[in-house]
């Protein structure tokens, strides 16, 4: 029985449709409160928990996002039913630490992951075509070092307990949202009051969508990143049948509840400085290209054991803390003073950095 | 004479990319393990696309994938 659901899951059938749940339950999170076009982003909510644990102080982009907590659950459950749950670690870690604080610098330079860029696209964003392309682009550098023999190592099995970390941190995180408790006056835990992380969907609904989420990705393996990278590595259209099918599927459904306004400036949380938009998103696709897996991918992966994948998210959520206390994350266009954002001169410089130390990763890390 | 690809701990793509390799090499049986139930969907279903047959043994919590052409 248990047989006959993985090869569901694993048929093009069952890729097309988590693709579309996800299409569906995107932009019913984003009616039922999240911010507009980021009905999910994993990248924006790593980064808003970044912030309501104060490591980094923006204050509009501060709330723990039970969504990310579920998506490691979600996967976590999936992975125990389906006697998939495998602790294991050891492959490159500080590599996969590093990759994951610049593939969130970069998405923060597009204000947002690929998930988000296919729902900024399916809500009108035009702006997410540039991002689309760069990730596009950067994950195809990133084959090349794959055909060129780039790996991370092996990892190894492992103890039990270094599987569980990453879901019991996720249970923590559950508990602290619930219960928000203030440690000093004037610090942490902080939720907005304003801006997007003020933004969101009651609990429970944010927690029940994350829980499907993450069940169905873990069992279908939904991967962005991999969806480019089989069609460019080897011709296989498996994955991008489901990022395909979540692409329409938002966008019909934004087109139901009215979410769709076509055009680039003045866009929701996203600015119109095209170059950026585009390198932002080729260091992220370059980035996760290099780690294996989209940011989203990296959850559910975490969530069945992988310690690796684990040590990504935490260099992610880092990645967000500098992202903010430095600057370099974009600023949207103000509709108000009809100014176009963008990101700081810091900004562009560690986009650069990140692409220099990828380019470097990807070199000199070949296997025999 | 068997082809042994040894693809335990690589996670996705390294299986399929050492699989393929080995079937490009045109040696035929190759015999691929892999740890997890992800590699051995992807490798399956890159050898079968390749034209390919393919058996799958599991053996404790790995699996051996028996490839012919």
């Amino acid at each position: 029985m248990s047989e006959k659901f993985t090869r569901f899951f694993a048929s093009r059938q069952g890729i097309v449709l988590a693709g579309a749940v996800i299409g569906v339950l995107a932009p019913l999170l984003q009616k039922a409160g999240n911010p507009k076009n980021m009905g999910i982003c994993v990248a924006c909510f790593e980064r808003d928990i970044a912030g309501a644990l104060g490591l980094h102080r923006a204050a509009v982009v501060q709330y723990i996002r039970p969504e990310i907590i579920a998506f490691v659950l979600g996967a976590t459950i999936a992975a125990l039913l389906f006697r998939e749950f495998k602790p294991r670690a050891g492959s490159a870690p500080i590599v996969r630490f590093i990759l994951g604080m610049f593939a969130m610098i970069g998405a923060l330079a597009f204000l947002g992951c690929p998930w988000r860029a296919l729902l900024r696209l399916a809500g009108g964003d035009l702006n997410a075509i540039l991002g689309l392309a760069g990730f596009v682009a950067g994950v195809t550098i990133g084959v090349q070092f794959l055909k060129a023999g780039y790996n991370l190592g092996r990892s190894n099995k492992t103890y039990t307990t270094i599987g569980w970390i990453m879901p019991i941190i996720m249970i923590g995180l559950l508990l602290l949202r619930i219960f928000a408790p203030k440690f000093s006056e004037g610090g942490a835990i902080f939720f907005s009051e304003q801006g997007p992380g003020s933004l969101h969907a009651p609990l429970l609904i944010s927690l029940g969508a994350g829980l499907v989420i993450g069940f169905l990705a873990q069992r279908t393996r939904f991967c962005t990143m991999g969806s480019i990278r089989d069609v460019v590595l080897m011709g296989d259209t498996h994955l991008i049948s489901g990022v395909g099918a979540l692409l329409v599927v938002a966008f019909l459904t934004n087109l139901i509840l009215g979410q769709v306004h076509f055009g680039f400036f003045g866009q929701p949380v996203a600015h119109s400085s095209h170059l950026w938009n585009f390198l932002g998103m080729v260091l992220a696709g370059l980035a996760f290209a290099l780690a294996g897996g989209c940011p989203g991918r990296q959850l559910f992966l975490s969530g069945e054991g992988d310690g690796d994948a684990s040590v990504f998210v935490l260099g992610m959520i880092t990645g967000a803390a500098f992202a903010h206390n430095f600057a370099l994350a974009g600023t949207p266009d103000s509709v108000a003073n009809g100014t176009v954002g963008g990101i700081s001169p810091y900004g562009m410089a560690a986009v650069i950095l990140g692409l220099v130390v990828c380019l470097i990763i990807g070199l000199t890390m070949r296997g025999k | 004479m068997t082809k042994k690809v040894d693809a335990r701990g690589f996670s996705c793509p390294q299986p399929v990319i050492m699989t393929r390799r080995a079937i490009e090499e045109g040696q035929f049986p190759i015999e691929v393990l892999v740890e997890t139930v992800t590699s051995r969907e992807n490798v399956r279903r890159a050898s079968e696309k390749l034209g390919c047959q393919v058996e799958v043994e599991e053996m404790g919590d790995e699996f051996k994938l028996t490839i012919t052409k």
